[in-house]
Order: structure tokens, then C-alpha cells, then sequence
């Protein structure tokens, strides 16, 4: 009988981001992802619970970790996927993001992951279509699934969210995975530490309730998570920071650094790592490591987005319950 | 007052727990028990809080079995159809199911559609023996062709009714409740 079992309270059509999101529905998606964890372990590894549904994957922008995470997690669920890589088609014919989705929501499609290089992106098409949108990462805006794995393997290692420390080091200027972990963190009761040279930490972090520090060496035993941000190459060419030596020895991990750490502390990267950038191989193997876990806890974070996106209010009014 | 008191239920309880003792004895001398192990499986909630107490006093030394818990919110037939969907609780089944004989433990038996579901998900763990299904109550009204192999007591329903077996474990006092449906 299910008469006292907790009921999903999610409505929302889409995910955008987690900065609109309410303690309650993140704390929804993340308990819906620990029914998830299970499933990847069974002999057949899928779940009937969005047969019929469509899912299209729409990416304007390389990605192959985030992109096979999507694709796994609707077939877990018993989805239909199909991928579409923006470059490679009608975009470069001229067509606009708008007219390419609409056609592509024409065709009967119930939810729409997209990934593109425009803050703003998923939003706009998620006012424009009446499908479902994910967004799995726009310009430096938000990368929700993203953000929620990495909270999700946090609260799952250390058991809470409130009262941590996290760092989020490097390049947060750019970063819409840092911009996500600070909503949701700090929605949660986290305590935020952005690191990083200057010209990588945005100014007015302190206005959101951010700290901010430029020297790593600082904050080291304070801290209980550091999740160590990707530098993407090219900055250095815009002048951000002198090298990539430089950034490694005043911002990477390593192991004199972990020495510093409490024996708990726990790092994370939402990848791909650049070895012997933002940590040195041995932190990156090693025990307080939870790099692969994320990638397991994604899968488990975006079924739970897609079954809450995806069976959202859908259908007649609920007849009285079978037991 | 509840419709099945205290006492009364806890009468029903044991005479059920006592058949299916009988026949998990009766099949252990057989040859290919041999080869197979008997597991419990509640269907969460109420019937997986059914399965721990049959568990911890079917479950001996001689006779060790298995235990596992299932939500079976994934494999509903008609998510499609709910406006109100009941949170995810996870299933864990850390045994091997290959080989071994389920027993599926609910609460009630009704239109027989959780227990299509629960076989469905048992079977995506792998391929056991034997599904055979325990229910406290079968109140009718199927609407797949399903038996249950171990009844505790067969009720007489409406379609329209409700009934709700209530568990210690769950915060409430032990016994069956009968809601009838209005303008009855």
C-alpha cells in the first residue's frame, strides 16, 4: 500500500539551473538519484519507468563524459536517445538555435538536453518549447547535473552538506560548474570558498556570500572539500595567469599540499583533469580522490533528473492507487 | 476500531508465518533444494516491513535464507497515467538471484499489478528458480491473472474500499483498517 509513502513534489518542466531551484527540490533530485545508485548494479542494468519516452541530446559544444552520461542514464530508464551534434548539421547552414529545436520538438520529442556555448541558452529554449529542457552546461552560466553530482558525492561521502567547507579552485571567472556548486552549496548551508588568482575569481563574490582567497597554501586545513576546477588552456593565451607551471605551484594539489589537509578532506575535478595542472597524478589516484565516484554519482543524477523531468504531471488524473 | 484488532492480527500473522515455515520445511527435503536457496522479498513498504519479521524468525541456522527489499515505483504500469508519483525508495537485492527460489512478501493483494511489477524487477536481477508470492490479505478485484500461494486471510471487498494493514514499525499500532467508500 502506498497511502503513507512519501510523495515527489517536483512540477518543474525543465532544469535550468540550480540557482532557481528551492532547498526542497534539491534535495528531492538528489534523494530520487540514491533510488537510482542501485540500478547500475543489477545483471540488466535498466528500469522500465520512461519506456515511450524521447530524449534527444542537442550539443553545441565538445563533450564526451557529460554527453555519455546523458545518453546511459535515458537508456537506464528505458528511453529512446537520439544525439544531435549542433556543429556538424543544419547550424552551419545558418539555421538559429530556436528553429533548430522547434523542428527537432516537431518530431515528438519529450525531453531536450542541451549543451551550448551561450549563457542563457537552455533558457530561452525552455521558454520557447513546451518539451522538457535539461541543461547540461550554457557559456559560463550553470551546469546543473554537473553541480549535483559533485553534491551528491559529497553528502554521500561525508554523510551532510551543512557546515562544510568546499573550495572551489581556479578558474571561476569561467566556470559554470563553480557558478552551480555556490547556488546549491550554499542552498544547502555550505560555506563557500572561491581560490584563485585574481584575475580568475570574479569580484563581487563576497556579495554572494562567497569567501574569496588567492593563495591556496591559506586555506588548506580549514577546508573538507576541495573541488579542484579545470584551467582551460586557452586562457593563458589571454593573459589570465603567466604559465601553466606558475598556476600548477601557487594552485595545484599535490602531494606536499595533502599533507596539509585534513586526513578527511576529500577532491574532486568535474574532469577531464589535467594531470600535473590542477593535481598531480598521486592526488589524482589517490585515497581522498573521489574523481571516479563522480562520474558514477552523475549517472545516478541525471536518472533521477530525466525520471523527474520526464513523468512530471504527465497524463489523466491518478486512478485509486492497486496495491 | 480498527477492522482487524490487535490480537486478531497477531492470531493471523502467525498461522500465515506458520504455513509458509511448513512448506519452506516440506521442500528442504527435497533433492534439489539442494542446489537452491529460498530468499524473502518485501515489496516496500509495508510489505518489505512484512518480510524482516517473517525474516527474523524463519531465518535459522538450519534453514538460512535470504532477504531483500524492493520498490517497484520504476515498473508501475501506470506512471504514465499518475499525477502523484511516490518517492524512489531503491531496491536493494545483494544477493545473487540466479538459481534461487523468491518468495515475494506484500501486504495486500488487490489488482495484482505491484506483483506483476515486482516479478518484472526480480527478474531483471537475473533468473531465480522459483517466484512464488506471500500477501497478509487478499482482498480481490484482480485485474491480471495472479494467485498468491500463501494467503494469510481472504477478505471481502468493494473495489471502492481501502484497505490499509497498519505496522508497528511504521508508527502505527498492528491490525487492519477498512475505509469504506463513501455513500455506502
Amino acid at each position: 500500500m502506498e497511502e503513507t509513502a512519501k510523495k515527489l513534489e517536483w512540477k518543474r518542466k525543465d532544469l535550468l539551473g540550480l540557482n532557481e531551484l528551492s532547498v526542497d527540490e534539491i534535495n528531492e533530485i538528489l534523494d530520487t538519484a540514491e533510488g537510482f545508485r542501485e540500478v547500475s548494479t543489477r545483471s540488466i542494468k535498466k528500469v522500465p519507468a520512461l519506456r515511450g519516452t524521447v530524449i534527444v541530446t542537442l550539443f553545441f559544444e565538445a563533450s564526451t563524459r557529460t554527453r555519455i552520461s546523458f545518453d546511459l542514464a535515458a537508456t537506464r530508464l528505458s528511453a529512446d536517445v537520439i544525439d544531435f551534434t549542433g556543429s556538424a548539421s543544419s547550424t552551419l547552414k545558418g539555421e538559429t538555435l530556436n528553429d533548430t529545436a522547434k523542428n527537432i520538438e516537431a518530431m515528438g520529442v519529450d525531453i531536450l538536453v542541451l549543451r551550448h556555448p551561450c549563457s542563457g541558452a537552455a533558457n530561452q529554449l525552455a521558454n520557447s518549447l513546451s518539451c522538457s529542457v535539461v541543461n547540461a552546461g550554457d557559456g559560463s552560466h550553470e551546469h546543473p547535473t554537473q553541480a549535483l553530482l559533485d553534491i551528491f558525492t559529497i553528502r554521500r561521502a561525508l554523510g551532510r552538506i551543512e557546515g562544510l567547507k568546499v573550495a572551489l579552485v581556479g578558474d571561476v571567472s569561467h566556470s559554470r560548474v563553480a557558478r552551480s556548486n555556490i547556488w546549491g552549496l550554499q542552498k544547502l548551508g555550505a560555506e563557500v570558498y572561491a581560490v584563485g588568482p585574481p584575475t580568475l575569481v570574479p569580484r563581487g563574490m563576497a556579495k554572494l556570500g562567497v569567501h574569496v582567497s588567492h593563495h591556496l597554501d591559506e586555506i588548506l586545513p580549514e577546508m573538507d572539500v576541495f573541488n579542484m576546477l579545470r584551467i582551460q588552456k586557452e586562457r593563458q593565451d589571454q593573459g589570465l595567469f603567466p604559465s601553466i607551471r606558475e598556476y600548477s605551484r601557487l594552485f595545484g594539489l599535490n602531494r606536499h599540499r595533502m599533507k596539509r589537509v585534513k586526513p578527511e578532506a576529500l577532491v574532486l575535478h568535474p574532469g577531464p583533469i589535467n594531470r600535473g595542472v590542477e593535481l598531480t597524478p598521486d592526488v589524482a589516484d589517490g585515497k581522498q580522490s573521489l574523481i571516479l565516484n563522480q562520474v558514477t554519482s552523475g549517472l545516478a543524477v541525471r536518472m533521477a533528473v530525466l525520471y523527474l523531468v520526464g513523468t512530471r504531471g504527465r497524463g489523466a488524473p491518478a486512478e485509486e492507487k492497486g496495491t | 476500531m480498527p477492522w482487524i484488532g490487535g490480537e486478531e492480527f497477531g492470531r493471523l500473522f502467525s498461522e500465515w508465518k506458520g504455513r509458509i515455515r511448513i512448506a519452506m520445511d516440506a521442500d528442504a527435503g527435497t533433492a534439489s533444494s539442494q542446489r537452491s536457496a529460498w530468499a524473502l522479498v518485501g515489496i516496500k513498504r509495508r510489505g518489505a516491513v512484512l518480510a524482516r519479521r517473517l525474516w527474523k524468525t524463519l531465518h535459522t541456522e538450519r534453514r538460512p535464507l535470504l532477504y531483500g527489499e524492493i520498490d517497484i515505483s520504476l515498473y508501475r504500469d501506470d506512471y504514465h497515467l499518475q499525477t502523484e508519483k511516490a518517492m524512489v525508495l531503491g531496491t536493494e537485492i545483494t544477493f545473487r538471484v540466479d538459481g534461487v527460489k523468491i518468495l515475494l512478501v506484500d501486504d495486500v493483494l488487490y489488482t495484482g499489478r505491484t506483483v506483476r511489477a515486482a516479478m518484472d524487477l526480480v527478474l531483471d536481477f537475473g533468473r531465480p528458480r522459483v517466484i512464488a508470492l506471500a500477501v497478509l490479505l487478499d482482498r480481490g478485484h484482480r485485474e491480471l491473472p495472479i494467485a498468491a500461494d500463501f494467503v494469510g486471510r481472504e477478505v471481502d471487498t468493494r473495489r471502492e474500499d481501502r484497505v490499509l494493514v497498519l505496522l508497528e514499525e511504521m508508527g502505527e499500532k498492528d491490525g487492519v483498517d477498512l475505509i469504506r467508500s463513501p455513500g455506502e
